[in-house]
């Protein structure tokens, strides 16, 4: 039976792993490359490096943590955050990257999905939306949640998985950060207006704010970072109460 | 030395990362002069069946042949293991290698569509020498659109949308539609496998 996904998120900046409230007050948590290793063997189906501060400081994304942290990963392994063209991806890719995230670039050129899609594979394209409650519907923003695009999320993922994605990653921007729950309703109106599948993010901060967002907001996947850094909760205890409550789970031997 | 074919579909660096994890002393190439003195062959793949056409226009189908007739193992991961039967309905008129007979389907519309994430194992084949130590129901990672159906060289089916050959084996053939290389331990432990032989 297929299991729905628990991925660990490492928000990287300079090298770091930090994790913020909605995206500001950072803290310090540790290497890359060894949170990468003890999530994998706690349990997390993929590791995804975001490095956060890349797209509005305009630095390409460190490929050398990259490179360190994919060196003993033998789980999909996703990085994001400063990739604009083709050859940032490429990049990012040798370093040992199965699937890009893009999302400001991709809200710029729409057809940077297509482009990376053809040479690499839907497979490894993931387009990141951070999207943000306006009144009844939902807006995607960019540059790290701090601007506005105008377009609407609901359609903006139909048309990247139009374009070539792979897999959306959908960011609450409301609830980042704050530990009071996935946005369900923002990820049951995505996960029905795709066929590709949805990664949530954003508010976890206990188990039943998992079963939440499985159940309720039909995600195929779900993300965390902060709640598994600091030992709040540990990738196989969520997994065991995940199982217990019915959700299909993968246990490593 | 495992020759790695690379005929420019996508990305090789998991392949060979998980090789060297293992010891193995591998080379990507695109050469029929390199593939041609390899030990052993893994074909990879991801994205489109079409992107086979590559290794017709360098030449590889008929060194890669050469190899399997003689006993030289061989590994097809993903689009690669689609690629050792006969065609898929992804390309039709791109012709595989029909070492068994049948062809590549599209998930039915009742399920979502790339198939994505872990999923688990049903062992047919308990000889099977790839699988060897892999326990039944293990959970291994997916990413394709389309399958292969059953086989009598079916060593392990998967459930989604209706079973499918999720690893065929027979005598040096061998093909995978999970990723080993992104398959945990489990995964690592068939590529183990495969060195061994």
């Amino acid at each position: 039976m297929l299991t729905k996904r628990i991925i660990a998120c490492l928000d990287v900046d300079a090298g770091r792993v930090v994790k913020g409230t909605q995206f500001l007050n950072l803290r310090d948590a540790g290497d890359p490359a060894e949170l990468a290793a003890a999530h994998s063997s706690a349990g997390a189906d993929e590791i995804v490096l975001l490095d956060i501060t890349a797209t509005h400081q305009k630095r390409a994304t460190l490929t050398d943590t990259v490179r360190r942290t994919a060196k003993e990963l033998f789980i999909p392994f996703t990085v994001g955050g400063g990739v604009r063209t083709l050859q940032d991806a490429g990049a990012i890719f040798d370093a040992g990257a199965d699937k890009i995230s893009i999302n400001s670039a991709a809200i710029a050129d729409p057809s940077l999905i297509t482009c990376i899609a053809q040479r690499f594979g839907s497979q490894a394209v993931i387009v990141a939306i951070d999207a943000k409650r306006n009144g009844s519907s939902f807006e995607a923003h960019v540059s790290g949640g701090r601007k506005p695009t105008g377009k609407d999320a609901l359609e903006w993922a139909k048309e990247a998985e139009s374009r070539g994605a792979g897999e959306i990653l959908l960011t609450s921007m409301d609830r980042d950060g704050t530990g009071i729950g996935f946005d369900c309703e923002l990820t049951h109106a995505i996960s029905e207006t795709v066929r590709i599948p949805v990664i949530a993010s954003g508010g976890a901060g206990n188990a039943d704010h998992f079963v939440e967002v499985f159940r309720q907001g039909a995600a195929d996947a779900a993300l965390a970072a902060s709640i598994f850094h600091f030992g709040l909760t540990s990738i196989s205890d969520l997994k065991s109460r995940l199982f217990a409550a019915g959700i299909p789970m993968r246990f490593p031997c | 030395m495992i020759a790695i074919v690379d005929y420019k579909a996508g990305n090789l660096t998991s392949v060979k990362k998980a090789f060297d994890h293992l010891g193995s002393k591998t080379v990507v190439t695109s050469t029929p002069e390199e593939v041609a003195t390899a030990e052993k062959i893994v074909l990879p793949g991801v994205g489109h069946f079409a992107a086979t056409t590559a290794l017709d226009n360098a030449g590889l189908r008929d060194v890669i042949l050469e190899k399997i007739e003689k006993g030289v193992p061989f590994l097809g991961i993903c689009v690669g293991m689609q690629w050792m039967l006969a065609s898929s309905d992804e390309a039709p008129d791109v012709p595989g290698l029909a070492l068994w007979p049948g062809e590549c389907s599209r998930f039915p519309a009742v399920v979502k569509s790339p198939h994505v994430g872990w999923n688990s194992l049903l062992i047919r084949k308990n000889a099977s020498r790839l699988l060897s130590g892999v326990a039944p129901g293990s959970y291994v990672y997916f990413t394709h659109s389309y399958r292969v159906p059953l086989l009598t060289a079916t060593a392990a089916e998967c459930e989604y949308g209706g079973a499918f050959s999720a690893a065929v084996e027979h005598e040096n053939l061998f093909g995978v539609q999970f990723h080993p290389e992104k398959s945990g331990m489990v995964g690592l432990r068939i590529l183990e496998n495969f060195c061994r032989l």
